[in-house]
């Protein structure tokens, strides 16, 4: 059990920051997931807390304990890298005992560890194989035994599920937060996946070139996206982003469309807008079909997906254009004329200069 | 016209037969997909359409014409890859001319420019014509690389994987454009994934490939909806297809291991044990919900949220929009959609009811 705090956490290669100054607490039993796509700092981020990567600056406290200047294996923190690194020449039960017998744990508690660690993973009945001869998903499960079996402090996880097939990841997904709810070891998880990032997190650090984009729970980052970034970044597809200009209470959009903004939005719109410029934000499923709908596009292409249908419809001309989540038996041949309107609870706004979304009732 | 068929083709290497029996036929103007894991065959169909692979057993057909003997040169058909082989020291025009300039095909430099145009328009790269490649992003490249495939005009285009290289968000803008461009140009297109979702959301049809053997051919509606094997049922629609054995007692169809009792689909005769399968969206939790079972994982997706209930030993996977205000341990009552329920033998073919 730990609390892990980064106190202007930073890391630059000569002049060029890695990870710019960051401060973040990471709550006692709490599972935090960095996301962002490749290169936005988040690996390095994480291997600072592990202490394989030196820090430029800043401080990182375990328990409040300063660690920044620990080596690795002084700081009580377990690793799962994307690769399992098992020993092939060991049985599963081996590999998984490793790192009890290398700490000094008595026998008899190892055994009892490992027992209780294999329950939990089911892989009860691949204790005398070879790493060889198991599939990829079972020698995460082992990987994953390995580390947890120590009872970290603090456990890291470096895209573990980023080597497996999809429908592999899904079951190893929901596997890795059940453990998570049953061991409640403190969790520090890297991935640029924002799908894993919202199933796993009870809070999430969105990251980008280097900087800290947005800390939130999935529900924040999802409805409230701090920026552009976030709100085209979480979500399958993004958040349509929509520019237009705002006046007396209108965002004018293109296809001549007049968006009439709720009341509750107007006087921040009219305080925060230099110039009227604005950039309107809605979530596919907030994009309600209705006859008498204010918003028009013409069907770009329609795509059946299982469960649902998405639409992707053309304001204006074909450079704007927006996803509407429908109905599963919705239909339209192409360029068809599609009413519909924005759930008013739904809606954002984005300040295209800043690119900050806009906060109701105070100016930014 | 260009139609393509495939007739029992099959394809042995040294010690591996790749293709089992493989027939399917590719309509005018149709978008087809043939989907399928890693190691399926689907490549190598590719390449037996192309004449890349000779066939071991089997005939492919063009226009109603068996043309195993046609080197690939004469086949007409235009391959897109997941790698982009473009030149990197010429310019996006030259490397979208370059497959014209060849002396084999002769045309002329006006028609040439015309050609480029026109696949430029179409991909929204005209801007970038006089760029060179290696200045490009991964989604330009790879709109180049369809582009060098458009200005050929060929019969067929065959995609292997065009989008797997790219990251997410280009892969689904690209994925829609895709689209819009085969349905407007009416371009017969075999198009390979393994990612389900572009199969169900591009394909007129799709193939389904499994070890060397296809599985079903149909609509993406016909292989969400009546998926010939759990194989099939399992491969589309995400999360995961609830799949649970079960056996009839007395008129009614009990889940293993679980207190979940349904009424017996009439008119059909049930083996003595099956597997029943129910997509999630089909559970539908409601407070006066004819089941109860206890909320053991919850995974927030935003657009909606993946509930696991367990009920007895049995674990169901469920979708519900939005956020969810359930909380971990609740007991959560839900109803089943009946008529959407799907049947298995323990062979995993489909029973029809």
């Amino acid at each position: 059990m730990a609390t892990i705090e980064l106190r202007q956490v930073e890391k630059k290669f000569g002049a060029l920051h890695a990870v710019k100054p960051l401060d973040l607490t990471i709550k006692n039993g709490e599972f935090v997931v960095l996301l962002g796509p490749s290169g936005c700092g988040k690996t390095t981020t994480l291997r600072m807390i592990s202490g394989l990567e030196a820090v430029s600056g800043g401080h990182i406290y375990l328990d409040g304990r300063d660690v920044t200047w620990l080596h690795p294996s002084e700081r009580d923190i377990a690793f799962v890298f994307q690769f399992f690194a098992l020993y092939p020449h060991m049985t599963v039960q081996d590999n998984i005992r490793f790192p009890l017998q290398a700490q000094g744990v008595a026998a008899a508690e190892a055994e009892k560890r490992v027992a209780e660690m294999v329950k939990m993973l089911r892989i009860e009945h691949l204790l005398k194989l070879r790493p060889g001869s198991l599939s990829g998903g079972d020698r995460q499960r082992v990987a994953l035994a390995r580390a947890l079996v120590r009872r970290p402090a603090a456990f890291l996880m470096d895209e573990p599920l980023g080597a497996l097939d999809a429908d592999l990841r899904e079951s190893m997904r929901a596997e890795i937060k059940r453990l998570h709810i049953a061991n409640e070891a403190t969790s520090v998880y890297v991935t640029h996946d924002q799908i894993e990032a919202m199933a796993l997190g009870d809070r999430i650090v969105v990251m980008s070139a280097a900087e800290v984009q947005q800390v939130g729970t999935p529900a924040e980052v999802y409805h409230k996206p701090a920026n552009l970034f976030v709100a085209r970044f979480i979500g399958s597809p993004g958040m349509n982003l929509i520019k237009g200009r705002y006046a007396d209470g209108v965002v004018h959009l293109p296809g001549e469309i007049r968006y009439q903004v709720p009341d509750s939005w107007r006087g921040t719109l009219a305080e925060s807008l230099k110039d009227g410029e604005v950039i309107l934000g809605f979530r596919p499923e907030a994009g309600l079909l209705s006859d008498n709908g204010t918003l028009t596009g013409r069907v770009y292409a329609t795509d059946m997906q299982g469960a649902f249908t998405m639409l992707h419809l053309a304001l204006g001309d074909e450079t704007t254009l927006v996803d509407v989540r429908a109905e599963r038996w919705v239909d339209y041949p192409l360029d068809a004329l599609v009413r519909f309107d924005i759930d008013p609870e739904s809606v954002r706004f984005f300040d295209p200069r800043t690119e900050k979304a806009l906060r109701r009732g105070k100016a930014q | 016209m260009s139609h393509v068929a495939l007739q029992g083709i099959t394809k042995r290497f040294k010690t591996v037969t790749a293709l089992r029996n493989v027939s399917f036929d590719i309509r005018d103007g149709e978008f087809f997909v043939l989907l399928g894991p890693t190691g399926a065959g689907k490549t190598t169909t590719l390449r037996v359409i192309a004449g890349l692979e000779q066939q071991t057993e089997g005939h492919v057909l063009f226009d109603g014409q068996i043309i195993d003997d046609l080197p690939p040169a004469e086949r007409d058909v235009a391959f897109v890859f997941q790698q982009y082989s473009l030149y990197p020291n010429m310019s996006v025009f030259d490397n979208l001319a370059f497959p014209l300039r060849s002396p084999l095909r002769r045309v002329p430099e006006d028609a040439i420019r015309q050609r480029v145009q026109h696949a430029a328009d179409i991909l929204r790269i005209t801007h970038l014509l006089d760029r060179k490649t290696s200045n490009l992003s991964g989604g330009e490249m790879q709109r180049v690389s369809l582009g060098r495939a458009i200005v050929r005009e060929p019969r067929i285009f065959l995609m292997d994987e065009p989008l797997s290289n790219l990251d997410a968000k280009l892969r689904e803008s690209l994925r829609v454009e895709l689209k819009h461009i085969q349905k407007t140009q009416h371009s017969t297109t075999l198009f390979v994934t393994h990612d389900q979702v572009e199969a169900l959301t591009m394909a007129d049809r799709i193939a389904v490939l499994n070890k060397g053997r296809i599985t079903q051919v149909g609509t993406p509606t016909d292989i969400y909806d009546q998926p010939a094997t759990t194989f099939v049922a399992q491969l589309v629609g995400v999360p995961r297809i609830n799949l649970v054995p079960a056996h009839c007692e007395d008129g009614t169809l009990v889940v293993a291991d679980s207190p979940l009792r349904l009424a017996r689909p009439g008119s059909c005769d049930l083996p003595a044990t099956f597997r029943l399968g129910v997509r999630p969206e089909h559970i539908i939790p409601s407070a006066d919900g004819e089941f109860v079972g206890q909320l053991v994982l919850i995974e927030p997706l935003g657009v909606e949220s993946i509930l696991h209930i367990k009920v007895g030993g049995a674990t169901l996977v469920c979708t519900v929009p939005g956020m969810t205000h359930y909380r971990l341990g609740d007991e959560v009552r839900f109803n089943i959609v009946r008529d959407r329920l799907h049947y298995f033998r323990e062979d995993g073919t489909r029973i029809q009811v």
